[in-house]
């Protein structure tokens, strides 16, 4: 499989091999469906929308719908404009959402659409919704996709109201899991904190089977939230990468007050968000959170052994693996690897802080690296553990390291739609898949004098 | 067959010498398609004597692929087979890719036949893009010819389009075969162009004169081959056919740095 990787490390520009990432669309799609009955379209040719569909579903194990301009020879060379008019009306009556998302393909973009003029001359049926952002792919990743959207969704939704203060709080989540949002909207609730949370894509793509096909399940914000967004006093960005262009945008245009968070993954993330969502309403943590916080401390505590010490590479999108390199430097393993294939200085800055803070000095940060890159550097100098995205099972499977899958995206396991990894709970989460996959390795291959009953 | 492909700036009348070389080559007996590659669809208007042929990427557009070639190609003054791209409207869409999405479709139609002598395409303006090199890539025109004129400007935009055909030549058959002067009365025009081919490594092909009998000649969409036969122009545009059907001087060019280009303007463009 992956046994011809060469140890030797040769400099490479202009090649990128097994990518740390996907396209803008894939993102943009995934915003797109946290919208209450929105439908996703994809502005360009038929096949640019079936990739992004199918992992998309993958990933979900749900179906994931969204329609395209369907380009064809024609609508490249005469422009995509009469391909998006038709496929508004055509959308709007065969399919009925309440809003259309575009986002564009690298086709359109090049060919220079101007889709915002094109949705301005499109009729749009009274009280439907159509919003757009530009994505294309050879710009940043599924994450600046998943931003540029978000933002979309601010400068062409949100609106603030004279004397219409709604003393809310918005919440960006950011590209997470719909069981992470439901968990950070159940965090927000034990806090008793009025809010407003998108995109919100629990109940959506993580749907119970009813029997029934449903086109436009019951979750997402609806479009009625996000215009009241405006209204709200502060705005709390989970992930710069995934969420902070969008509360800047809503700065800017309605003055909501922004504050830019890690993803709250382990410990120290979670309680600055909780920390900070109570210094904006002055409450207190409720009871069930302080017990939560207090038994992820006791699993902290017992089961460090079966992690401490160990060197771990970590890989993905950058909001994720910065919250995830913060607490395995809780957990007190050390981070050998943290790659990820999203474009951004900032992100150098911001893992460095993490880093220098917990007296780490050789740990080897990439940013745009792939994961070519990172199998060869683990043959140089190898790690126990990774944490990534299915991807590395090659990487797994050649090197004998065991795999804990999280982040985008999913293939091959399930679990990541229903059980989170942000807040305190899925902390404890992460901790029960680190330490059940260095155990399972030790059980498997162990000699038998040291095959143990109690770990 | 030869294919012939004719670049120069915008404006500098590359439409209108096509047609008038094309209409002087089919006066001597040749065989001749032209291939119009501008979006405005105005390069065969005086051999057709009037603007009112379908592009092939109009058709496409409106019967879709399976369409018939005597839809787009019409037969105008002296034999000559015309037919034109088309493209988007201005401000739309790619006219790049319409190129290249015609010229395949010319090609799959069998616009090319084994009885042609010649293939003219008149692309518009600089190689802007992929799309505008297209007639130029591997088994397309093997020769080229720029129009300029002892204008800054016009050998500016010879001068880059020569980069686009030494990217080509270097790896394809394609090669420049001259530079033909459609004069705008420039101070010392002729020494100039003259100096500014054998810069290139080319020849100076023709000095076709400025002579308002081509704008009454386009005025009645004619060419001045066709409307005024007798004119000393109409011997002009002759005397460019010939030197056209007997060149023998293919070359890859050697663009020179604007430095370079200011100091022959220098040299021959100040009279005093």
């Amino acid at each position: 499989m992956l046994n011809a990787t060469p140890k030797d490390q040769i400099e490479r520009t202009g090649l990128t091999i097994n990518p740390a990432k996907t396209c803008q669309p894939i993102g943009a799609m995934y915003a797109a469906l946290g919208i209450n009955k929105c439908l996703p379209h994809s502005h360009g040719s038929q096949g640019c929308c079936s990739f992004h569909r199918m992992h998309l579903t993958r990933h979900y194990r749900d179906p994931i719908i969204a329609s395209t301009s369907s380009f064809t020879e024609g609508s490249c060379v005469f422009g995509g404009k009469s391909n998006l008019t038709q496929g508004l009306t055509n959308i709007f009556s065969i399919y009925n959402p309440d809003v259309v998302a575009i986002n564009t393909t690298c086709l359109s973009e090049t060919i220079g659409d101007d889709v915002g003029e094109i949705v301005r001359d499109a009729k749009v049926p009274e009280g439907k919704t159509v919003i757009y952002a530009s994505t294309p792919s050879y710009q940043g990743s599924h994450i600046t996709g998943f931003s540029n959207m978000c933002k979309s969704m601010v400068s062409q939704l949100a609106v603030k109201e004279e004397d219409k203060a709604n003393g809310k709080i918005n919440i960006f989540p950011g590209f997470v899991e719909p069981s992470d949002m439901k968990e950070i909207k159940r965090i927000a609730k034990e806090l008793k904190i009025e809010f407003i949370m998108y995109p919100d894509t629990s109940e959506v793509v993580n749907t119970p089977n009813t029997g029934k096909y449903e086109m436009y399940p019951s979750g997402g914000t609806t479009i009625a939230d996000i215009k009241d967004s405006g209204n709200s006093i502060a705005t709390l960005a989970l992930g710069s990468y995934a969420s902070q262009d969008a509360a800047f945008t809503l700065e800017k245009q309605c003055e909501v007050v922004p504050y830019v968070l890690k993803t709250p993954i382990g410990i120290k993330a979670t309680d600055a968000m909780v920390m900070n969502l109570l210094e904006l309403t002055g409450g207190s943590v409720s009871k069930e959170l302080e017990i939560e916080r207090g038994q992820l401390v006791d699993l902290m505590v017992d089961i460090h052994h079966h992690y401490h010490n160990k060197k771990v590479a970590i890989y993905g999108d950058p909001d994720i693996i910065l919250a995830l390199t913060e607490f395995v430097i809780d957990l007190g393993m050390v981070p050998k690897y943290v790659i990820t294939g999203t474009p951004g200085k900032a992100f150098e800055k911001e893992i460095k802080e993490v880093l220098e803070a917990a007296e780490i000095k050789d740990c080897i940060v990439k940013i745009e690296g792939d994961l070519f890159g990172l199998h060869q550097m683990i043959k140089n100098d190898p790690v126990d553990m990774l944490i990534g995205n299915t991807y590395g099972k090659y990487i797994a499977r050649a090197e004998n390291i065991p795999l804990v899958r999280i982040g985008f995206p999913i293939l091959d396991r399930v679990g990541h739609s229903f059980f989170p990894t942000v807040g305190y709970k899925g902390a404890m989460r992460l901790i029960e898949k680190i330490s059940t996959a260095f155990l399972d390795k030790v059980d498997m291959e162990c000699l038998e004098e040291d095959f143990e009953l109690v770990m | 067959m030869r294919q012939v492909a004719i670049y120069g700036k915008g404006g500098i009348g590359k439409s209108t010498t096509t047609q008038n070389l094309t209409a002087a080559l089919a006066e001597m007996g040749k065989q001749v398609l032209i291939v119009g590659c501008d979006p405005k669809a105005d390069s065969t208007r005086l051999v057709l004597g009037g603007m009112h042929q379908r592009t092939v990427l109009d058709t496409l557009r409106e019967e879709g692929e399976d369409i018939d070639l005597d839809e787009i190609l019409k037969i105008g003054y002296g034999g000559i087979r015309a037919v034109e791209s088309g493209g988007p409207e201005p401000g739309v869409g790619c006219a790049g890719r319409g190129i290249i999405t015609s010229i395949n479709m010319l090609e799959q139609l069998g616009a090319y036949t084994d009885e042609l002598d010649y293939v003219f395409y008149d692309v518009l303006g600089d190689v802007v893009c992929g799309g505008f090199a297209m007639p130029i890539r591997e088994g397309k025109a093997e020769e080229i010819y720029i129009v300029a004129s002892g204008e800054m400007m016009a050998m500016y935009a010879a001068n880059n389009i020569s980069k686009g055909i030494q990217k080509y030549a270097n790896t394809g058959g394609t090669r420049l075969g001259g530079i033909i002067c459609n004069s705008r009365k420039v101070d010392n025009e002729l020494e100039m162009l003259e100096a500014f081919a054998k810069e290139l490594g080319t020849q100076l092909i023709h000095f076709v004169p400025r002579d308002n009998v081509v704008q009454r000649a386009e005025i009645n969409r004619k060419t001045v081959i066709e409307y005024l036969p007798e004119e000393a122009q109409a011997d002009e545009y002759r005397t460019l056919a010939r030197s056209i059907d007997d060149n023998k001087m293919f070359v890859i060019p050697k663009p020179m740095t604007q430095e370079r280009l200011e100091e022959i303007l220098m040299e021959f463009g100040m009279l005093d």
